[in-house]
């Protein structure tokens, strides 16, 4: 094609040909980028193995799902539809820009397949593309500079606001997209005075303004404009490239492996270590991460990851009441330590304890795991197994408040956190209605189904009334079941949550012989976190149910009916525990229980599903004494009653108790009545 | 800084339900599960921050059964270097004075510079570490919360007073003290802690090694009797709305000199 201007390659620039310069910024570029991610793999190559090359298919789904359909992002609606916007752009522009840059050496470069009708679809894609990434751009820095919201704010003991970063790149990018356009845009101009064949430009887009302004320009300004432009866009792409990796934009190169890589299986703790069998614990020096490179190198790579978009944080109950935990910053401040001690200029430095230096104590411990985090993380970084480690590494040290000694010591002793005796853990059995009995079961009594009771619902006298629900349910369906007795120990759910990794393994050794003895072929629990545990955390057993699962499947057997709810002025709403519902993923399941209660009426808090607010954990959690504002359980009974329910409906025992602490220290006693699904059921049940 | 600690194998309070026997000598001890005494367990940290920070060694001795090894292990888990363990049966019946006899005999067969023990035992009468110190003729400071090295003859250490005052004395070395609980915030102890330390020899001594007879640990104090005390009187339950019972919780603090 003839050109009206002189391409890039031919010019010269102070006796220089504008080639050398074309292909000396691109090896600069390249080279200063490829020193920079050298610099940054090193932490990565130093950290812990993370086994996250298997299920090759499973991880390509996620990839399509997660990052190239931005599926996390809608969850905030404008910033979501901003950043896949941009990320869209980036997509398509990558081809143009690359192209742009060898055409600067080889000025009749196509990019292969780009030549004929496809390239001309894609010319119109990409100048579209570039006009709606320029669009975002200004409103992500009018939301970023003038709304700013709430969750981008940094606290001060965390350093300076990211504001500025943020706007910085923008400006980078919609420079990009100015000078690209400009560069189309100089040369049409130049093509039409000329009367030669110019290149069409979609109308509307950046380069098609800039080519109205400048359709009466003399020549020598749109060669000016084309080159500068051109060198300009180069410039800018390579420094671009180049700061990726020394802050939050650093996402931009890792999301796609960060996504690839993700945890696969939710609700699960990674072991101690990858590839160090159970048998193997005792001969491992150190337990968990007590310095940056204990780590898996995934973990490292989270880090990098993150977009400080405060989605984490903004969902997390521990944040949100005040505890001294903000997961966005759990993040950053181990980002910046990385920074630090692995600096792209400069010697590394040596390893220091996180505990003490960019973590404290009472921030690993405030975590309830309740997954809100990683539900939301549109790069699905992972923080569960990050504070787990990190605890471990706490227990291994001794580092644990004594608030939590006390239940630890108890479970080690007897098996459950209140220091009970073991005999009497099927005391609540005792006052059932008469008739009912329940056979505890071992070698010499064995049964189909074994209700897993756990120790906060054998112990707690508010919580027996959901084992003696469990109990009179089943014996309404003519189920074959017995208890473990003084035979069950706690599950040990939190306490491996907790990072007493070898207490854990003792309580699970125990449990599976004793399970394995009742010779039942399927195990019903009504706590969630006893599920989960049963569920992931132990091997060789038979399958679990929660008990609502239980519970639907007899409704649909027909062995279960129930009396309507006659009182018309009760509002239900179900509250999910996270164990149920985020690590599980039971959402229907009670729902559909309740709605088949006739007459119930129904409503969902705001915060609901996936993401449900923790009512203040579970198990250990219950010892702990939090540095807090105020409880989670209170926040959650507000919840309630903004929605107008005045019935909370949960399908767990530690639900139970925190939100009826909720209601009774909110004043709404007598207002909002708190059950469970259990009680409910039993409540409403038809018994012939 | 060499530092003996003494430590004892006790009913854990915190879970157990004590009951008295049937024969009403002592309590119902088969269900039990015992630990180290918390008091000891504060003067064994204390030991471990001390010597951390000025150098030395930890050593933990016991008088007990078969079974007190356990606290023994369970402290060296924490960080204590060396464990003595003194049993012979003629102790198991023996009273506090026996008891500060044969830790004075271990005592004399080491060189410590600083003597801890807890301020009391679960199941005690609060008697050994003034007894030890009196025997020992070593100077005595009971219910120590706060322990600084001023140099390596003396200490100064702090004891809460009825009423909450803080009191500072100088004392020097060697010396004998008893901790109080609150000292510190001892560290945990996992299983994986005590499995480290599973195999570490424990020396054994039985009286004769310490060069004592049965005589001079012959019990003085005799237990007579055993009870749970008669219920008293119901309690008291505040009436009225919430603002009225804090009101009259807060004058009835006040008339028993609860807050000031």
């Amino acid at each position: 094609m003839e050109m009206a201007l002189t391409p890039v390659a031919k010019i010269s620039l102070l006796g220089i040909s504008g080639a050398v310069f074309a292909v000396l910024i691109p090896l600069i570029g390249i080279g200063a980028f490829a020193y920079i991610m050298a610099r940054r793999l090193i932490p990565l190559a130093k950290a812990q193995p993370d086994p996250r090359f298997d299920r090759v298919g499973e991880r390509l789904k996620g990839l399509v799902k997660y990052w190239l359909g931005q599926y996390k992002h809608p969850r905030y609606l404008v910033a979501g539809i901003i950043h896949i916007v941009i990320f869209a752009g980036f997509l398509i522009l990558s081809v143009r820009s690359i192209s742009l840059v060898i055409i600067g050496f080889k000025p009749d470069f196509v990019f292969p397949g780009l030549g004929g009708f496809l390239g001309s679809i894609y010319d119109f894609l990409k100048d579209y593309a570039a006009t709606f990434v320029f669009i975002a751009c200004i409103v992500a820095a009018i939301r970023r500079g003038i709304f700013t919201p709430e969750r981008y704010k940094v606290p001060e003991k965390y350093g300076k606001d990211h504001t500025f970063e943020a706007l910085f790149v923008l400006g980078l990018i919609s420079s990009l997209m100015i000078f690209e356009s400009l560069y189309s845009a100089s040369l049409v101009a130049a093509q039409y005075q000329a009367g030669l064949h110019p290149e069409y430009l979609p109308p509307l887009t950046i380069a098609w303004f800039f080519a109205k302004i400048l359709k009466g320009a003399p020549r020598g300004l749109l060669q000016f404009l084309n080159t500068a432009s051109y060198f300009a866009h180069d410039l800018t792409f390579f420094f671009f490239l180049c700061f990726l990796p020394f802050g939050k934009h650093f996402h931009v190169i890792t999301s796609i492996f960060n996504v690839y890589f993700r945890k696969l299986d939710r609700g699960k703790v990674k072991p101690v270590r990858w590839g160090i069998t159970e048998e193997e614990l005792d001969e491992l020096e150190s337990f968990g991460v007590k310095y940056l490179e204990d780590f898996t190198w995934k973990h490292l790579l989270d880090f990098y990851t993150c977009v400080d978009c405060g989605r984490c944080a903004d969902n997390c109950p521990a944040n949100t009441v005040g505890r001294p935990l903000i997961p966005r910053f759990l993040t950053i401040k181990a980002r910046d330590h990385i920074f630090k001690r692995f600096p792209v200029v400069g010697e590394i430095s040596p390893r220091e304890p996180l505990i003490g230096t960019i973590y404290e104590e009472d921030e690993i411990w405030s975590c309830t795991t309740c997954g809100a985090c990683e539900e939301e993380c549109p790069v699905l970084n992972e923080y569960i197994d990050k504070i787990v480690d990190l605890r471990r590494g706490m227990v291994d040290e001794g580092m644990v408040p004594q608030s939590l000694q006390k239940p630890l010591n108890a479970l080690t002793k007897r098996g459950n956190p209140y220091g009970k005796m073991e005999k009497k853990r099927a005391d609540w059995t005792k006052s059932l209605p008469e008739g009912i009995k329940v056979p505890v079961v071992g070698k010499k009594k064995q049964v189909e189904t074994l209700f897993f009771v756990d120790s906060a619902t054998s112990y707690d006298e508010r919580l027996n009334e959901i084992a003696r629900a469990v109990v009179q349910i089943m014996t309404v369906c003519e189920e074959d079941f017995g208890i473990l007795g003084k035979a069950e120990k706690d599950s040990g759910h939190e306490v491996r949550r907790f990072g007493e990794e070898m207490l854990f393994q003792t309580l699970k050794e125990h449990n599976i012989d004793a399970i394995l003895s009742s010779g039942a072929s399927r195990i019903v629990t009504a706590d969630p976190h006893a599920y989960n545990a049963l569920k992931k955390d132990y091997e060789g057993i038979p399958p679990v149910e929660h008990i609502s699962e239980y519970i639907l499947r007899k409704i649909k057997e027909g062995r279960l009916r129930f009396k309507p709810i006659d009182d018309p002025t009760l509002v239900f709403t179900y509250h999910d525990p996270c164990y149920l519902g985020r690590h599980n993923l039971l959402y229907d399941v009670p729902r559909q229980v309740l709605d088949s209660i006739p007459g119930l009426k129904r409503v969902e808090m705001e915060r609901c599903r996936d993401r449900s607010f923790c009512c203040g954990g579970g198990g250990l959690m219950l010892f702990y004494e939090p540095v807090e504002e105020q409880r989670m359980g209170q926040v959650r009974v507000r919840m309630a009653d903004e929605v107008g329910a005045n019935r909370i409906v949960v399908a767990c025992p530690f639900c139970l108790v925190n939100l009826e602490d909720g209601v009774k220290t909110t004043g709404f006693e007598g207002k909002i009545q708190v059950m469970d699904l259990t009680e409910l059921i039993l409540k409403q049940l038809i018994i012939e | 800084m060499e530092i003996l600690v003494c430590v004892k194998r006790v009913p854990d309070t915190a879970e157990n339900e004590i009951e008295i026997n049937s024969d009403g000598t002592d309590i119902e001890r088969d269900d039990l599960v015992y630990s180290v005494n918390e008091w000891d367990n504060y003067a064994v940290e204390e030991a471990i921050q001390i010597r951390d920070k000025v150098g030395g060694s930890v050593t933990v001795v016991t008088v007990g059964d078969e079974e007190s090894d356990e606290v023994l292990r369970r402290e060296m888990a924490m960080g204590a270097d060396k464990g003595i363990h003194v049993n012979d049966e003629a102790l198991e019946s023996t009273d506090g004075l026996g008891i500060a006899k044969a830790l004075k005999a271990v005592v004399e067969k080491g060189s410590y510079d600083l003597i801890l023990t807890g301020a009391q035992a679960d199941d005690g009468c609060a008697q050994v570490g003034g007894m030890l110190a009196a025997l020992l003729d070593l100077p005595y400071a009971s219910l120590v919360n706060y322990i600084e090295v001023v140099d390596d003859k003396t200490l100064k250490i702090g004891r809460e007073i009825e009423g909450g005052s803080q009191e500072i004395s100088e004392i020097s070395m060697p010396c004998v003290l008893s901790i109080q609980t609150g000292i510190n915030e001892p560290r945990y102890v996992g299983i994986r802690g005590i499995r480290k330390v599973a195999g570490v020899d424990i020396p054994e001594m039985d009286l004769s090694e310490l060069g004592l007879s049965e005589e001079e640990v012959a019990p003085r104090v005799k237990r007579l009797d055993y009870f749970v005390p008669e219920m008293g009187e119901g309690a008291e339950i505040l009436e009225g709305d919430m603002e009225e019972i804090a009101e009259k919780l807060v004058e009835l603090l006040k008339a028993k000199g609860g807050i000031k």
